[in-house]
């Protein structure tokens, strides 16, 4: 109960904040815009959980599937933009349904910003408890267009940014990679919006400064005071592929056991919480 | 909890109703605002559920595909193979079946129900009786269990279910649950490499160690090489058999008991096995009756698993003791033997993974073991080295998995190769191709006298 409190207060200082930001019409530094955009993508809540729909269209406009629930929780026990606490480290538990070939599957990371996230998958067919490493934060997730870095988030600190530009409804920001070897692109830029700093287009630009990929976010729920991207589509110019991510069911503060990320649930899914 | 969510909710709403109200309606043609620099594309167009037509929090549309507590699913397949040289002791074909699995589960206030059944057609193997022991018949059964929680800290399954351990990949150490090697060589789906067994496991979760307590009240053996589908070196001929000279069995009537105690300390996953029961395939040989046995075999052994430089890396030991054979002196029961494995998997670039691995098996006595056999017979080598390799690439958005899986024994001189390619049509249909192939100098070594059997296979599967 005194967490709960506590986070009432997080939160209410946080909705306070960000809307004392747009009342004042003082645009914040740009630290604090990509600080906050981090926290309403990554970090709403002390947990939370959403069934996610993903249409992948390949280039001849074939469509593929992939159903499965997300549960979510953060290591720090606040929702504080002080001292940073929201970067903290998170877990994930994401459990397929569809296509046939992965139900049941279970794939659970923990995510050590700054550090290597640790990944799992559960093979249930063969009761298969499998570790897999982690080097290439930019592979395709579950074969769409979204990178596994895209669903779990990249680290603040692996860009420099820069704002752009300003407008009605957002801020622009550049963001360039401090180790531009690591990655494919050259930069990417951002439009956050302003009054709720969700990330409403973000556009990467290959190495020869070509816009190449981008991610739209088609629609926003505020569902417990959290404004939420429940659709969202990636597009790579390239391979001429596109992912829609749908999102429902989505819920925030469920006080979900911190147990659930261990093999005990991989081998022994928390039916009753992935409804 | 729902109470801060709720509280925060109302202001929040409170304070979203009252900040919406100031700015201007968005002018038309946003989306041309000229003043962006070059390079930049035009701004996006707000998405629904953000500017005027925003309400606090928004009747969210949750999608009407109620959870069914009872899930039905499963899949069909057809597979096809043959033989790609011949083999006077076996069919040229070397599968041929039609499969249909279906798969059950029923969530319960207090427990889940699972059952996965298989019917197959086997054109191969047209024996009619069932047993779903060896997995023989029209019918297998792979899981009929019930699952519950009697307290916080414990998990009870208890029936037909699939069971795995330890950290090796297609290397078995501690893992003494049962084994299809039949269908593991004649190009089944990796998941058929696993054969259920009959048994009550508990599990107890703690702060300081988790343990898994496995019972199967009665032995469940390996789907040992018999000889009926795949032909190997018959000690007992002095050469290769198979249909000819199938193996006949005396299987032992006790229980096997298994247990795990393991922990995650950081970013490492720790454990300690422990095994009574028997060698799970044929190891011994009754002279009197003329039937294989399955000597006693208690099993202690511990592993590591985690993180090393940019893969994963792991580590397992087992000391097999067989009880039957303590001395090392008896030629008809295995000896006792200490097993290492070291493994490393490491994505290399993108959508390519390699994984390694390094496994010893010593056979301890070895000089009792050489002393007892007969003058003719062909013996092991003390260590047997083997190595192995993992390649998968994943190509068209990871519709199409190359992989290749290989076995080579610089010690025996023998390999195995699993090469396959894996195609997903749709998110129903996909196809696949592959092969095995054993190669080796002798006849008698592990990889080496499945020599006859190499062979090539095709499927075809529908998922729903």
């Amino acid at each position: 109960m005194k967490k709960s409190i506590k986070n009432t207060i997080n939160t209410l200082l946080l909705s306070a904040g960000i809307l004392g930001s747009s009342f004042a019409f003082a645009t914040p530094s740009v630290d604090e815009i990509v600080n906050r955009t981090n926290f309403v993508a990554y970090y709403q809540g002390q947990d939370g959980k959403a069934k996610v729909k993903m249409t992948i269209t390949d280039e001849q406009g074939r469509e593929r599937t992939r159903q499965f629930v997300i549960l979510r929780s953060d290591e720090p026990q606040t929702d504080s933009l002080k001292d940073n606490a929201y970067k903290g480290e998170q877990k994930m538990y994401v459990y397929f349904s569809r296509p046939a070939d992965v139900n049941k599957m279970v794939f659970m990371v923990w995510k050590r910003p700054g550090g290597t996230d640790d990944r799992w998958l559960y093979l249930p067919a063969l009761d298969l408890v499998k570790r897999i490493a982690s080097s290439d934060k930019r592979t395709s997730f579950v074969g769409s267009d979204f990178y596994y870095e895209d669903v779990s988030g990249r680290n603040l600190e692996d860009d420099t940014h820069e704002l752009i530009s300003t407008d009605e409804n957002y801020y622009v920001i550049k963001n360039t990679p401090v180790k531009p070897e690591l990655v494919e692109f050259s930069y990417y830029t951002m439009y956050i919006h302003k009054e709720t700093f969700l990330p409403i287009q973000t556009e990467y630009y290959d190495k020869k400064g070509n816009l190449y990929r981008t991610n739209q976010t088609l629609k926003v729920d505020t569902i417990a005071g959290f404004p939420t991207v429940t659709q969202s589509s990636m597009e790579n110019l390239k391979t001429k592929t596109k992912t829609l991510m749908e999102y429902s069911k989505v819920s925030y503060n469920l006080d979900l056991p911190k147990e659930i990320y261990t093999e005990r649930f991989l081998r022994k899914a928390p039916r009753k919480l992935l409804r | 909890m729902q109470k801060s969510a709720l509280l925060s909710f109302l202001i929040t709403s409170q304070l979203l109703s009252a900040s919406y109200a100031a700015p201007p309606a968005l002018p038309s043609g946003i989306s041309t605002k000229p003043s962006l620099p070059s390079g930049l594309s035009p701004s996006p167009v707000l998405p629904s559920g953000l500017g005027l037509n925003h309400s606090a929090d928004s009747t969210f549309e949750s999608n009407n595909d109620n959870d069914e507590p009872l899930s039905i699913s499963g899949f069909w397949e057809a597979r096809a193979g043959f033989r790609t040289q011949s083999d006077s002791h076996e069919r040229g074909t070397s599968i041929a079946e039609s499969r249909l699995q279906l798969e059950l589960q029923k969530e319960f206030e207090h427990f889940t129900a699972n059952l996965t059944t298989d019917l197959l057609y086997d054109a191969v193997d047209k024996q009619r009786s069932i047993n779903v022991e060896q997995g023989k018949g029209w019918f297998d059964l792979r899981e009929a269990n019930v699952e519950f929680s009697p307290s916080d800290f414990m998990d009870v399954k208890v029936g037909r279910q699939i069971l795995t351990w330890g950290t090796g990949d297609l290397l078995f150490i501690n893992d003494m649950f049962s084994k299809d090697w039949n269908s593991f060589f004649n190009g089944r789906d990796e998941e058929y490499l696993k054969a259920p067994s009959d048994a009550i496991k508990t599990s107890f979760f703690s702060a300081t160690a988790n343990v898994d307590l496995i019972i199967n009240p009665h032995f469940d053996a390996d789907r040992y090489i018999d000889g009926r589908r795949i032909s190997f070196f018959n000690p007992m001929l002095g050469e290769i058999s198979g249909k000819n000279a199938l193996v006949k069995t005396d299987q032992p009537h006790g229980s096997e008991i298994s247990l795990r105690i393991y922990q995650t300390v950081g970013a490492y996953e720790l454990a300690l096995y422990g095994y009574e029961g028997y060698w799970k395939s044929p190891a011994g040989f009754d002279a009197s009756s003329g039937l294989s046995t399955f000597p006693k075999l208690r099993v202690y052994g511990a592993s590591a698993r985690g993180p090393l430089a940019k893969g994963i890396a792991n580590l397992e030991i087992g000391y097999y003791d067989s009880k039957e054979d303590s001395q090392g002196d008896d030629p008809f029961v295995a000896n006792s033997e200490f097993r290492f494995l070291a493994g490393y998997e490491q994505e290399l670039v993108k959508n390519l993974t390699l994984g390694v691995q390094y496994y010893l098996e010593w056979l301890m006595d070895y000089d009792e073991y050489r002393d007892s056999l007969a003058p003719t017979s062909r013996p092991r080598d003390e260590y047997r080295h083997l190595l192995t390799t993992r390649l998968t690439w994943l190509t068209l958005n990871q519709n199409l998995q190359w992989s290749l899986f290989a076995y080579y024994s610089p010690s025996d001189g023998d390999a195995y190769l699993r090469p396959k390619l894996h195609y997903k049509i749709d998110d129903q249909w996909s196809a696949e191709v592959g092969g095995n192939i054993f190669m080796g100098e002798r006849t008698h070594t592990f990889f080496g006298q499945f020599r006859h059997n190499n062979n090539l296979f095709t499927a075809v599967r529908y998922g729903f």
